[in-house]
This record gives C-alpha cells, sequence and structure tokens, in this order.
C-alpha cells in the first residue's frame, strides 16, 4: 500500500455501523438456541474451575478452544466475512488459537486452571465473569436491541477476553496463548471507535488487566 | 422521469476527436457563461463521455459502504429501493469494487429485482495484485452484478495499474468492455495518476473532488480536459463528514439561483458545475438521499463567479 500514512482508520471501515449489528441480530437468531448452550458451558468453565484437578483443566480448554473454533467457523467466516474480507483472516487467526489450547491445554495437559487465590487470580475470575454476564448486557444498557447481544463462545469480542481471563488463572503465564486474543481486542477496540461505537474501550481496557498482570507475575 | 431515463441515448458513438473539440467548446462556453444555460428545464443534466460523446447523467451511485449489507434481506431490498428511485429520477451510472465487500451482489440483486440490467451504466474496478489475476476477477465481479459486460472497468487506486492497463485495453478492443479508467481517491498518487494520463488512452479518471477538497483543479481536472478523459467525483461530502457538518446551517437564498433546495444539492452542484467533471458519485443507503442527489442533475448549475462564492460560503462555516 502506497502513501500508507495517508490512510485513516476509517479508511478500512467497508460497512455501516447498522450492518454491523444487524449481523448479530441474524447471527443470533439463526443459532438459537446455541446461546443457552454457550452459557452453560460458560457456568461449566467456572464450576470446574472450583473442581481443580487435571481433567477439569482439560475441560477448561477444550471448552474454550470450542468456542474459538465456533466463532471463527459459524461468525468470521460464515457472517462476517460477508462484510469484511479481512474476516477470512480473523477466521485463521480463531482457529490457530483453538489449536493451541488443544495443543498446549487438552492434549498436553499444560493449563493448570486453579481457583483464585491471590490477586491475579482474583482479577482473572472478575474478568472471566465481566465477559459471560456483563459484556453481553453492554449493548443493551447502550440502548440497542437485545437481539443484538454478544456471548461468551460465540462471539468474538467475549470470547477472547472471557480466555484472557481464564488464562490468568492458569499456574502459569502462557505468553503464545494470550497473543491471539490481545490482538483481536486490539483490533476490535479498533472497529468499533472508528464506528463512533460508545463502547469501543471495553475489550481493550479488559484485556489490558490480564496482560498487565500477566507481567506482574512475571517480575 | 423513468421515461426520461430510457429516452436517454444509451451509445451515441462519435469519434474521439470530434468528441474532444466539442468537449473543449462547450468547456469554454462553461467558462463565459452559466453552465446550467445548457441544460434544458426539467429535462436531466448529462455530460458526453469525451472518447466516445455518449451521454451520461452528471449524478451517478457509489456503492462503498452503503451497499455492502451482506446477505441480510431487508438490507438488500432497502438498497434496491435506493436503486429504484435513482433510475426513476433517470440515473445510470453505479460504481463499485471488489474491495466493498458484499457491494457487487447487492448491486447484482438490486437489477435483477427491478429488471434494469439493461438500463445500468455499470462501472466496476479491478482490485488484486498481479495482472493474471485480473480477468478471474472482473469476471466474478460481472457475474455479482448479472451484467453481460462492464461498461467501465477502471484500475481500483492504481494497484497493479502497470499489469492491469494493458489487459483492460485489450478487453476494451475485444469488445468485452466500452470504456476502461483508473482510480484514486484523497488526494493519493496525483503526480502517477497525470503520468498515466498523458500516456495512456484511458476513458475515465476517477478522483475526490468536493467544494473543501480541490486539488485536482490546478492540474488533473484541466489534464483530462485537454486529453479528453471523461472524470468521475468520488467522496463529494467526504464520506458524509461535510454535509453532517453544514446541515445545521442554513442555505443560503443565494442558492436559489442555480435550484439548490438543500445542502447535498449545492455540494453536488458545485462539483457537476466544473466543466471538466463527467459524474459525481455520492454513496447513501436512503431513498430520501437519493431523490435530493438526483435534484443535482436538474436545472440550473453555478457558473465560475458562483462556484467561487459557494467556496467561500462553506469555507468560513
Amino acid at each position: 500500500m502506497s502513501e500508507w500514512w495517508t490512510y485513516r482508520l476509517s479508511d478500512f471501515l467497508l460497512f455501516a455501523p447498522r450492518t454491523y449489528y444487524r449481523l448479530f441480530e441474524l447471527y443470533n437468531a439463526d443459532i438459537w438456541p446455541a446461546q443457552i448452550a454457550a452459557l452453560a458451558l460458560g457456568v461449566a468453565i467456572v464450576v470446574l474451575l472450583y473442581r481443580g484437578g487435571a481433567g477439569a483443566s482439560r475441560g477448561i480448554a477444550a471448552i474454550l478452544a470450542a468456542g474459538w473454533l465456533w466463532v471463527a467457523w459459524a461468525f468470521h467466516l460464515e457472517r462476517y466475512a460477508t462484510i469484511n474480507w479481512a474476516a477470512v483472516y480473523f477466521a485463521a487467526g480463531f482457529a490457530v488459537q483453538a489449536l493451541l489450547l488443544v495443543w498446549t491445554g487438552v492434549l498436553r495437559g499444560g493449563l493448570r486452571f486453579q481457583a483464585p487465590s491471590g490477586i491475579p487470580g482474583r482479577i482473572g475470575l472478575g474478568v472471566f465473569l465481566f465477559a459471560l454476564v456483563m459484556q453481553p448486557l453492554i449493548g443493551p444498557l447502550l440502548g440497542r436491541a437485545w437481539t443484538h447481544a454478544e456471548l461468551f463462545g460465540l462471539a468474538p469480542d467475549p470470547t477472547a477476553v472471557a480466555t484472557l481471563g481464564a488464562l490468568l488463572l492458569a499456574n502459569r503465564t502462557r505468553w503464545l496463548l494470550l497473543a491471539i486474543p490481545l490482538l483481536w481486542c486490539a483490533i476490535s477496540g479498533a472497529t468499533l471507535w472508528t464506528m463512533g461505537a460508545p463502547d469501543w474501550f471495553v475489550s481493550p481496557v479488559l484485556a489490558a488487566a490480564p496482560i498487565g498482570v500477566a507481567l506482574w507475575k512475571r517480575s | 422521469m423513468a421515461e426520461e431515463a430510457q429516452q436517454m441515448p444509451r451509445s451515441s458513438y462519435l469519434p474521439r476527436r470530434v468528441a474532444m473539440r466539442g468537449l473543449a467548446a462547450a468547456g469554454a462556453a462553461a467558462m463565459l457563461r452559466p453552465v446550467g444555460a445548457i441544460a434544458r428545464p426539467g429535462t436531466i443534466i448529462t455530460r458526453p463521455i469525451p472518447s466516445s460523446g455518449e451521454a451520461l447523467p452528471v449524478i451517478g451511485l457509489g456503492t462503498w459502504i452503503t451497499f455492502n449489507v451482506g446477505e441480510d434481506p431487508a438490507a438488500r431490498d432497502a438498497c434496491a429501493e435506493v436503486m429504484r428511485h435513482f433510475f426513476d429520477a433517470g440515473g445510470r451510472a453505479i460504481d463499485s469494487s471488489p474491495m466493498y465487500a458484499s457491494s457487487q451482489p447487492v448491486i447484482g440483486h438490486g437489477l435483477r429485482k427491478l429488471g434494469r440490467t439493461k438500463e445500468v451504466f455499470s462501472a466496476d474496478k479491478v482490485w488484486i495484485r498481479g495482472g493474471s489475476r485480473g480477468p478471474a476477477q472482473i469476471e466474478q465481479s460481472r457475474q455479482y452484478w448479472g451484467v453481460p459486460r462492464f461498461d467501465l472497468m477502471q484500475v481500483h487506486n492504481l494497484v497493479s495499474w502497470e499489469e492491469h492497463l494493458p489487459a483492460l485495453l485489450a478487453m476494451k478492443a475485444a469488445g468485452q468492455l466500452r470504456y476502461v479508467g483508473i482510480t484514486t481517491s484523497e488526494g493519493r498518487r496525483h503526480r502517477e495518476i497525470e503520468q498515466i494520463m498523458r500516456d495512456h488512452p484511458i476513458d475515465f479518471v476517477q478522483v475526490t473532488y468536493n467544494v473543501l477538497d480541490r486539488e485536482v483543479e490546478a492540474r488533473i481536472l484541466p489534464l483530462a480536459q485537454e486529453r479528453g478523459i471523461g472524470v468521475i467525483v468520488n467522496r463529494p461530502f467526504r464520506q458524509g463528514v461535510l454535509i453532517r457538518r453544514i446541515e445545521r446551517q442554513r442555505l443560503p437564498d443565494w442558492a436559489a439561483e442555480f435550484e439548490a433546495a438543500n445542502w447535498a444539492q449545492f455540494l453536488l452542484k458545485f462539483i457537476v458545475s466544473h466543466p471538466a467533471v463527467t459524474c459525481a458519485i455520492p454513496a447513501t443507503s436512503r431513498v430520501e438521499h437519493v431523490r435530493e442527489n438526483m435534484g443535482a442533475a436538474r436545472g440550473r448549475l453555478p457558473d465560475a463567479a458562483m462556484r467561487r462564492r459557494m467556496v467561500a460560503h462553506v469555507e468560513a462555516l
């Protein structure tokens, strides 16, 4: 791209805000009642977290991986790609994240999730629960329809944020697993900011908390 | 209005030199008297495509963002409704690009639904790196539109233009396209644009031009007149920013002198009153806006003195 410095973020926004939110509305209608299953799986992660053990950790990693894979296919490839050609690359990124979670957390058992005991864990659980319960409510609280709600395991933002929160609950920081969720939160924040959405900062801020804690844990 | 559109000559070819002489004369006349003096009352204002003499209405329809509505059936039908009002008001030229995601299939949906495939002046772009991939992309675009061939194919933002342009000119020679062009936006790569305009037999150049972004007045628009190249104008409202900025202000009374009833017509009449401009392509997804926009293709147009007044007025807002 020549003269790249002359481009603004708005030059890369291919759709109108109403088209973007309508995408979620049609998506939610198409996949109903998958929303109930997604919420149940989110609750299952919390249950497994408090149960503890190697099997429970593998289960958490498997649920997270399933969410990333579902979003890659059902949202990015099947829906978002109809209004944004870059969604094909987003789908690839989400699929890679799913494979990383399967490889690290399920096959190798390299993630040991623990119920929170210190500050990093409590922040992680807080971020996870926010993504599961509060993030879907932000749109309706801002005046958007309930049918536009974005849910963990089904929509990219709460899936990325919940994963970052869950990874803070693991016994050690896996930087490789943080990269794609962080990148997505940055992309999503930039997209919403360009659209003039008042809640553009939510995912980037929620992503910043886990990365700050991860750096703190490392030091 | 629909009848007027159907009566407009679709192909009244003139030899390029004759057409250029005619355009030069029209341009000179335009500098001396109100451009509106050459528009008959009640008829849609057209400009001849310099390389052929074919008349094209001065207001077209852009599809950037506005027609990218994906698979949403209600939104697709709303876009078709915009197209219906556009055609009914005498419009012909619709512009799109593979870059605009679902805009091309949405145009095709509208054309099929309205049965206006033969009426449209189809302007699309090739937007892919590598000349060898151009023909496949153009064919895919043609299938999306559902037209037998494109009227105009442009190299989008000069992407791989060295490879695409000879291929497009060959397609034109083979009768697979009617016109060939290049595009840019917001002042990018103007030196290269000028060089291509000098060195290659293109029919159209697409640039950004509006009452505040007038860089093209200095060199590109005069060069287009000199070389007999049609000019399509994008971003007439700065993607809506310009019109949102001024629409709360009162339209000056003197806008009635060139029959602008609203700010959209004020801004569009400024653009299409430049004698080098063939048409402007405002994008919208709303019927009331397309009706306002098409109103700019009727009535009088501002003369040179009035255009200076328009610039001063908007710059002062």
